[in-house]
């Protein structure tokens, strides 16, 4: 469909539509930055009342894992910048490949999530009163897993529902939907995949590294 | 003039010196309301009247505001305001700086009773007993969710907050009765859990709380089913109740092992579980075995032991706990202590540097 | 209609009395009103959910004012009485406090005020009908199936162990807290987007700004509710223990994750009534805002400071001394641009033409109660006297004058301002200006006697109560009859007024305000032809020249 085609009857144009997409778009994503603020909020006041807890708890987490995730995260970024760069040019085909390359990478995130999990369900990590893991009692602990399970959980869920989002827009994509130079959906999906990874790289210090 | 308008404002009566500030800072701001709100209805009313509508085609003149009018409508409120604040929180500092001399009593708020207890004893349920005229300290707790100490007297409140104390304090100007009440919604008996702060003269206060100390029983016992003393010790008590309750008919507490597991060396220990799992028997696991005890069994023993709950009274509980807890093979030294060992957290190195 | 020659809709004499191809009845049947993208279906739809919200809300008040007639126990168990106040309280706050005026008023007459066809994302606009249904059948599903007794603020520890079910409402409430935010992102889209050729943002309606406002803090605040109930839901369900002190947790760090949401909630709540009140006082008195800077300024004035304020209600909770201290004196900020509104408010009649209508006596019945309202918020956040009140009927007096005395009376004069507008008829003057003297005097004999309650050491949320707070009490279950009736008159007028009002014709009260600049009821598109904005709203300055009003 040529660009015009997608205005609605209340926009003067298409360009007045396309902004307010966007802008749209940028406040949803500052109400999930306040989302997961409430837990970072969580996190920053249980590091403060039981610091040396919370070092030894993120010690048990494993760090090349995380390294690892978070080198996939960014470069499935990297291939959904890609994929709108493309769709910008009226190149559907190869913006839906570069979309179904950040699928495959954020498979690969949920996966090595899942080996992290389970691991940490047979050591006895788990939050609450499932704590049992019988080298680290100090209080505080059981603590640590949860603020560590609400965020990767809740990250998790938004990964899924990214890549829900990112792959309606790669078969509409591999259709020609986006070929006449009306990209904004794309933009818009990518935006948010971009929230994701974001998130991501504030979790993984705050867990992992220190 | 006090008195005019504490009655008209259905304020209680002025327990305390304190109490008499705040309502003078009150009546201060409560005029100033009465008399801006005045104004402004007057000025409507003056307004409308003389601006009524004549016509439907009257015109109306487009006015802006000057200055002067934005300077004074932002600067006469805010003075007000801020001198407010400059008057009322230095009085909540006050509120929040107990004297140094002042008598502690300790306030356990639970559902759906307050309890009292002046170090050295006695406790008592209920009913505080104070001396008028000397500061007291009121260190504020909660066995359970969130309570308020309130007592509309003395115009003091404070939450009582499990897991940490809260302070307030009072000073009782004459002696009398002060009805106190829980301010913060606790569930089914929160409107009844009332209690009262008795001023007495000091000297009366003195003789009393000397004859609470000397009898031989404990004093204005909790609730009849609470047997358990705070001023004795916890490890004593629970010995006796775990007697009492049957506990050794399957326990031992010298490393045997019994129909049930043994409680020397019982607390803290990795327990394998029946179903592979482990648990550390701390408080929790212990007070659990005792309400629930087919949750989580040991492994190698029957499902055998009765449930306590609703039998046993959480003092209790936790007096047989603290019992537990001495039992420990190390506890008999020969030689004097040498001091507390840290044990090291494991990944934390003190001496780096982060 | 008193427009200038300026402007295009069609002159006083071609314009029909009543539009008869509308929004209403351009098309027909159930489909076309729950598959509609029209923001005035939309509104119609929110006006239609909140009156029954409404209508609940007040049900389980009047039981709880029988329940308190006398000191011990009257017609329920205790409780029964604290699952009842937890209804009431959340009922009101997020079924009809919240969604209310931005979802009726502000649905409807955003686009039209600024000269748009319809909201940014209409079909955003109807996904958030969908949510505020799903979220309240959640969450009335959880009231009845035994329904929560924590109070609407679901204090830790008592929330994360009580018996009652809590989760189905804090999972409804949470799915609420979506249709917020989808509203409040709507709004500030449309209003960044949708303007017409002339309405800059130094001219768009007073209730375009507050509108604005309100939807700054419904997206911002709105997703930290979220998590905190969230983390509720956890802790009762699997006893993480976020806010257990015996698992290390903390429960006062609840009262500051979800004051931080609802100390600005409140400003959700009243922007929005003070938004109508703006346009109301301009129309009433036929004059220009006496400040407009000031009026517009102040309203995100409001929405920021009050971001700040959250620690008011913690001043007895056991936080520092100092953070009673920085709140307070923050909480005195955020009362100065109510001030201002309330004094340009009222210095719009200096010079003004002013005619007492039924919507006049309720913008009257604000301005008085939302000075008591607002002067006692005040005096709360005067640390040392919050003491003596905080949880007792002072507080609950407090916010009532806000809530019902100031918002409510101000979503009744939207009501009766623009029911003409919205339905193309006018309702029985006589019967409004008799329920609204009943709305204003039974809110007096309700309220009052709360706040000498209050005073007098009655703490809230209480089943009984010792015998010398019988008689305040007596009094305000009276005037809460009177109240009750009030609200019912209006409902049996109005909605008589739909088939027998008098027609109302485009602009029965001679208003200036951009909404007024089409027919009655709208078309579907909003426009006949676009309209062109040559003057800010509200300028009445040339209404000697040329034209006849449609005269009421």
């Amino acid at each position: 469909m040529r660009p015009e085609a997608y205005v609605a009857h209340h926009f003067p144009n298409l360009q007045q539509q396309e902004h307010a997409a966007r802008l749209g778009m940028w406040l949803f994503l500052a109400t999930e930055l306040l989302l997961f603020g409430g837990l970072f909020t969580v996190y920053s006041v249980y590091r403060f009342l039981f610091p040396e807890t919370f070092v030894a708890a993120s010690g048990l987490l494993d760090v090349k894992l995380g390294t690892l995730n978070t080198v996939v995260l960014i470069t499935s970024s990297l291939t959904a910048a890609l994929g709108h760069h493309l769709a910008q040019h009226g190149r559907g085909r190869a913006a839906a490949l570069a979309l179904a390359a950040t699928l495959v990478l954020a498979l690969g995130f949920l996966v090595v999530k899942a080996f992290e999990w389970t691991h940490d369900f047979h050591e006895g990590l788990l939050p609450g009163r499932y704590y049992s893991y019988r080298e680290l009692t100090t209080p505080g602990a059981p603590m640590f897993f949860v603020v560590y399970f609400l965020l990767t959980g809740l990250h998790g869920l938004h990964v899924i529902l990214g890549m829900c989002v990112l792959g309606v827009l790669m078969v509409l994509a591999w259709r020609g939907s986006y070929d006449h130079g009306y990209s904004t959906p794309i933009e818009l999906g990518v935006m948010y995949w971009h929230l994701v990874d974001l998130i991501w790289i504030f979790l993984y210090p705050l867990l992992y590294l220190i | 003039m006090n008195e005019l308008m504490r009655r008209i404002l259905f304020l209680p009566e002025q327990g305390s010196a304190y109490a008499r500030e705040v309502d003078h800072l009150h009546f201060f701001v409560i005029s100033v309301t009465m008399l801006s709100a005045a104004l402004v209805a007057m000025v409507a009313l003056a307004f409308f009247i003389k601006y009524r509508r004549r016509s439907e085609t009257q015109s109306t003149p487009h006015v802006e505001p000057r200055p002067i009018h934005e300077v004074l409508f932002i600067g006469i409120p805010l003075g007000f305001f801020l001198l407010w604040f400059a008057i009322g929180f230095p009085l909540f500092v006050k509120l929040q700086t107990p004297p140094k001399e002042a008598m502690d009593v300790y306030v356990q708020g639970k559902k759906w009773m307050w309890k009292f207890a002046y170090p050295g004893g006695p406790n008592g349920m209920d009913v505080l007993r104070v001396p008028a005229g000397r500061p007291v300290r009121l260190l504020i707790t909660s066995r359970d969710v969130i309570h308020s100490f309130y007592v509309p007297d003395f115009r003091i409140k404070q939450d009582a907050v499990p897991g940490r104390y809260t302070q307030t304090w009072f000073t009782a100007a004459a002696p009398g009765r002060h009805q106190v009440f829980c301010a913060e919604f606790c569930g089914l008996g929160h409107s009844a859990m009332l209690a009262e702060v008795i001023a007495m003269e000091p000297a009366e206060f003195d003789a009393w709380l000397a004859e609470a100390r000397r009898s031989s029983q404990p004093a204005a016992q909790d609730s009849p089913e609470d047997r358990v003393d705070p001023r004795a010790s916890l490890v004593e008590q629970g010995r006796a109740l775990s007697a009492e309750y049957g506990c050794f008919k399957c326990h031992t507490v010298d490393g045997t092992r019994h129909i049930g597991p043994t409680w020397l060396d019982l607390y803290r220990k990795q327990e394998p579980l029946k179903d592979g799992t482990t648990v550390v028997a701390e408080e929790a696991y212990l007070t659990e075995s005792m309400m629930d005890p087919a949750a989580r069994i040991v492994a190698g023993y029957q499902n055998v032991m009765p449930t306590y709950q609703g039998r046993i009274p959480g003092p209790e509980i936790a007096a047989i706990v603290e019992f537990i807890k001495v039992l420990r093979t190390d506890v008999v030294r020969a030689e004097p202590s040498k001091g507390p060992v840290y044990v090291p957290v494991p990944g934390y190195d003190p001496t780096r540097a982060r | 209609m008193s427009q200038s020659p300026a402007t295009t809709p069609p002159a006083p004499a071609e314009a029909p009395g009543y539009n008869p191809r509308n929004y209403l009845n351009a098309e027909s049947g159930v489909a076309s009103w729950l598959l509609t993208r029209d923001h005035k279906r939309i509104g119609i739809m929110y006006l239609v959910l909140t009156t029954v919200a409404f209508a609940l809300g007040g049900f389980f008040a009047m039981l709880l004012r029988l329940e308190l007639l006398t000191p011990g126990p009257t017609v329920m168990s205790a409780m029964s009485y604290n699952r009842m106040f937890t209804l009431h309280g959340v009922i009101m706050i997020f079924l009809f406090m919240i969604p209310a005026i931005p979802g009726v008023f502000g649905n409807f007459f955003l686009p039209l005020m600024i000269g748009a066809r319809d909201v940014a994302f209409p079909k955003l606009n109807l996904l958030s009908v969908y949510l505020y249904l799903v979220g309240a059948a959640i969450a009335l599903y959880g009231m009845v199936h035994g329904g929560a007794d924590t109070g609407w603020t679901f204090y830790t520890p008592y929330s994360t162990t009580t018996v009652t079910k809590v989760v189905p409402i804090l999972l409804g409430a949470f799915v609420l807290g979506f249709s917020s935010i989808v509203t409040g992102l709507n709004f500030i889209v449309t209003i960044h987007t949708l303007r017409a050729p002339g309405v800059g943002w130094m001219k768009m309606p007073l209730f375009v700004w507050s509108i604005y406002a309100t939807s700054i803090i419904q997206i911002l605040a709105t997703p930290v509710l979220g998590i905190t109930l969230l983390l509720v839901a956890f802790e009762h369900a699997f006893g993480f223990g976020v806010f257990d002190p015996a698992r290390g947790g903390d429960p006062i760090l609840f009262q500051h994750l979800f004051w931080f949401y609802s100390h600005p909630a409140v400003y959700i709540m009243v922007l929005p009534a003070m938004a109508v009140i703006s346009e109301a006082i301009q129309a009433a008195a036929r004059k220009n805002i006496f400040g407009y800077r000031a009026v517009a300024f102040s309203s995100l004035g409001i929405a920021f400071v009050g971001f700040f304020t959250w620690g008011h209600h913690l001043f007895t909770s056991g936080q520092s001394t100092l953070d009673a201290g920085i709140f307070g004196v923050l909480s005195m900020f955020v009362g100065i641009f109510t001030a201002i509104k309330v004094f340009n408010w009222t210095a719009t009649l200096y010079r003004g033409s002013v005619k007492f209508t039924t919507w006049f006596a309720y913008f009257c019945g604000f301005l008085f109660f939302l000075v008591f309202g607002g002067m006692t918020g005040i005096a709360l956040a005067t640390v040392a006297l919050d003491v003596h009140w905080q949880d007792t009927y002072f507080v609950v007096a407090h916010f009532h004058f806000i809530m019902v005395g100031s918002v409510i009376m101000a979503w009744l004069a939207a009501l009766h301002y623009w029911w003409p507008k919205m339905f193309g008829r006018m309702y029985s003057e006589g019967w409004g200006l008799v329920s609204s003297v009943l709305i204003i005097l039974g809110f007096n004999a309700t309220f009052i006697p709360q706040f000498l309650l209050g005073n007098y050491g009655m703490p809230r949320r209480y089943y009984s109560y010792p015998e010398r707070f019988w008689p305040l009490n007596v009094a305000s279950t009276a005037g809460a009859s009177l109240l009750a009736f009030g609200f019912l008159i209006i409902l049996v007028y109005l909605l008589v007024s739909l088939k027998h009002g008098r027609v109302a014709g485009p602009n029965p009260w001679g208003s200036r305000g951009y909404e007024w600049m089409t027919l009655s009821p709208p078309p579907p598109e909003n426009f006949l032809e676009q309209p062109t904005y040559p003057r800010p709203p509200h300028d009445y300055s040339d209404l000697g020249a040329a034209e006849v009003t449609h005269a009421t």
